[in-house]
């Protein structure tokens, strides 16, 4: 087993310019969040690929089991009235 | 999500597999679904993707250092600047790959042991020496153009964290490329002396290039298995041709000659024939016996052990800082 400082590993999310949301871009480890920031520029923004940088520690972030998407999930599909396409809108009204 | 360490229960090692499971694994492959962090996986195919990812971020950690060695020696600004910049894209791939192969459910640290100790191989391309200015040209046009050979079809690997790295490491692969076909024709169109530099580094490079898509087809262990899998998308033997193809007309622009006298252009299959490779001295690269092998090793070893101090600080003034900002809040 390694002896080696183990640095918290953060996630990254960039938003590419200004009008479009940060998206999750892949993670780093630091010490801190600064770090991390000055890391996530190093590795991710070296050509002009974002605006602005957020970090989230890795372990401050929860998520949805994949072994139960389907129930989280495909109660979705048969709710067609949820659609647009699902209401019938005769011809003579045109695009609605 | 590169959540490292979140392995799901199944995904223990000890747990058996069903022969459903595997069917429904395969079935998911089959329909060309990416397969994420947290899904269920059989431990083969994490297994044969921790080895892989890890062995390719080491070859991006590893091959910073042929390139490295000419950064203070390029012969001029505008070169010295790309060079520099090349290098810093490698290590910037050697992280995505970690953090890639981190989903998985290894960490960091023990890839980097893994690597120290010799347990994890990386590319044997970079266990040889450049010895003159032209070989920056060489890597640049040969080994980043194979690199990017492989690396197309790993863009569409079944592994979402993996195929998605990939996606970044190959529009930056294209500049490394480009830069050095770039220093190749400009030694070639120059003094006799630099055009013998550049078929010199060419006639050094051109068979461990061709040797980077791995053992033929009939050698290849675990080919089959990572083809099933979607792992991988073409066999060695069928991306190396591609290379050629591609590569010794670029050759012939630069007016510098492939070092295989067997190395024709063959009418009836439309491709180019390559005379027999040397696999035997392949495998002695491999197994440690390059010529640059135990340098290589040894300079990461001393780049790990001068960096120890600045993360042991980091992580202490880390640890201090959030001790205070509790006690004030």
């Amino acid at each position: 087993m390694s002896d080696r400082a183990r640095l918290p590993l953060w996630e990254v999310f960039i938003r590419p310019r200004n009008g479009l949301a940060h998206r999750h871009v892949g993670s780093v480890h630091a010490s801190d969040a600064e770090m991390a920031l000055l890391a996530s520029r190093d590795v991710y923004t070296r050509r002009g690929e974002g605006r602005s940088i957020w970090v989230a520690p890795a372990t401050a972030i929860a998520a949805s089991d994949p072994d139960h998407k389907a129930e989280m999930f495909d109660t979705a599909d048969d709710k067609t009235y949820r659609q647009p396409t699902d209401y019938h809108v005769p011809e003579e009204v045109g695009d609605m | 999500m590169y959540v490292r360490g979140l392995i799901n229960a199944s995904g223990d090692p000890n747990a058996a597999e069903t022969p459903e499971q595997l069917a429904h694994f395969q079935d998911r492959i089959d329909a060309e679904e990416k397969i994420e962090a947290r899904d269920w996986m059989p431990a083969a195919y994490r297994k044969t993707l921790i080895r892989q990812i890890s062995q390719h971020a080491h070859s991006e950690i590893i091959g910073m250092q042929p390139e490295g060695n000419w950064v203070t020696r390029a012969p001029s600004l505008r070169r010295k600047a790309s060079l520099l910049a090349k290098v810093q894209d490698e290590g910037g791939h050697g992280l995505y790959l970690y953090a890639a192969a981190e989903t998985l459910g290894i960490s960091r640290e023990e890839m980097q042991d893994q690597l120290l100790s010799g347990a994890a191989k990386y590319s044997s391309i970079f266990n040889y020496p450049t010895l003159t200015w032209a070989d920056i040209g060489a890597i640049g046009w040969l080994v980043d153009g194979a690199a990017i050979m492989n690396q197309i079809p790993l863009c569409r690997c079944s592994y979402g964290p993996y195929a998605r790295a990939m996606v970044r490491v190959c529009k930056e692969e294209s500049f490394h490329q480009r830069q050095g076909y770039e220093i190749m024709t400009t030694l070639a169109q120059g003094a006799p002396a630099q055009k013998a530099m550049a078929q010199d580094a060419l006639n050094r490079w051109w068979t461990p290039s061709v040797m980077m898509f791995g053992p033929p087809d009939s050698d290849s262990i675990h080919s089959v298995q990572s083809m099933t899998w979607k792992i991988k998308r073409f066999t060695n033997d069928a991306l190396r041709q591609r290379f050629v193809d591609a590569t010794v007309p670029q050759a012939d622009y630069l007016s510098l000659t492939v070092p295989d006298p067997d190395c024709k252009w063959n009418d009836a299959v439309q491709h180019y024939d390559i005379g027999p490779l040397d696999w035997g001295d392949f495998w002695k690269v491999v197994k440690g016996g390059g010529p640059m092998n135990r340098q290589r090793i040894a300079a990461r070893q001393k780049a790990d052990d001068d960096g120890a101090w600045v993360r042991e600080a980091a992580l202490a003034y880390a640890t201090k800082r959030s001790a205070l900002m509790e006690a004030a809040e």
